[in-house]
């Protein structure tokens, strides 16, 4: 719990950051797998037969599936496997990491077969105070995704908490 | 039955999805998502001693709201904006209610749209994840 942190002019100076881009594939496999890790029964994220009857042209990303990244050790972060580079450096001294809160707008269908190229921006910084968790720093990004044809998919705007 | 944006109507509920999820759920869910944060798979992990458990991913959460809606759907529409806030942790092997009411059905730059208000409920009826979701009808 930190209790006397502050958000630092270096740390605001940083808001408007941007990653370097990061592609990866969507494919069958990847999506199968993220299906069958919340617990999909409906056939059209597993059989793409079962996908084309449904007017897909391939199996379609599950709602709230952007992919897997590429992993490459030494490179992309083992534990949450964003892209090297990804995430903005803000070194805050706490160790305490929770998920706020996740929007993903939706501009085109993704399938399998597509391959998406995201870039992520830091759009805010904040503090807040928690009963529970003491002072929190809230990290506010928002990430890009632009497919093969160019065209942006998908924005995903997240907040992540630190304690 | 094929869903339509004619047949919905303000204040409908959309049926409701219930999971249990345990750890080996969550394991699958780590591998299929990537996020192998240990928070959500081991009990030794220091977040996980202080909170006293593992806990659900928030992402599995709002992915089971996807579920949730996708089921509702049946493909004859198009998800718009999915979002949640993840205001309480859930942990393993305790029901997870996935509920949702029709909002606001409205029409726009020709398109049928639809707002679902909704959330995942602990097994006390406390929303730990609400959300909403804006679907856009074929027909």
């Amino acid at each position: 719990m930190a209790e006397q942190f502050e958000l630092t002019q270096e740390m605001k100076d940083q808001i408007g950051w941007e990653s370097q881009p990061w592609t990866w594939e969507i494919t069958t496999t990847s999506v199968r797998a993220f299906a069958r890790g919340v617990g999909y029964t409906d056939p059209v994220y597993y059989d793409i037969d079962a996908a084309k009857k449904a007017g897909y042209r391939n199996l379609p990303a599950p709602p709230t599936y952007l992919g897997t990244t590429v992993f490459i050790p030494g490179k992309t972060d083992d534990t949450f496997s964003f892209p090297p580079g990804f995430s903005p450096n803000i070194n805050a001294g706490m160790t305490g990491l929770l998920d706020g809160g996740t929007e993903i707008e939706y501009f085109d269908t993704i399938c399998a077969g597509d391959t998406l190229t995201s870039v992520n921006r830091l759009s805010d910084l904040s503090v807040k105070e928690s009963k529970s968790l003491g002072k929190m720093l809230i990290i506010s990004t928002e990430t890009t995704f632009t497919n093969q044809k160019k065209k942006v998919v998908a924005i995903q705007r997240i907040q992540i908490i630190f304690y | 039955m094929t869903i339509t944006w004619k047949n919905i109507n303000e204040g409908d509920t959309l049926p409701e999805l219930k999971k249990k999820p345990g750890l080996t759920q969550l394991v699958k869910y780590a591998a299929g998502s990537g996020d192998f944060n240990p928070l959500h798979h081991d009990y030794n992990f220091f977040q996980a001693k202080a909170i006293g458990s593992i806990i659900v991913h928030g992402r599995f959460k709002y992915a089971s709201l996807g579920e949730f809606v996708s089921n509702w759907l049946g493909h004859n529409g198009f998800i718009k904006n999915i979002s949640c806030q993840y205001r309480g942790m859930d942990f393993p092997d305790k029901q997870l209610t996935c509920k949702g009411v029709v909002s606001r059905k409205w029409e726009e730059g020709g398109e049928k749209l639809v707002e679902l208000t909704v959330s995942v409920d602990n097994e006390d009826g406390k929303q730990t994840t609400p959300g909403k979701v804006i679907v856009a009808f074929k027909n």
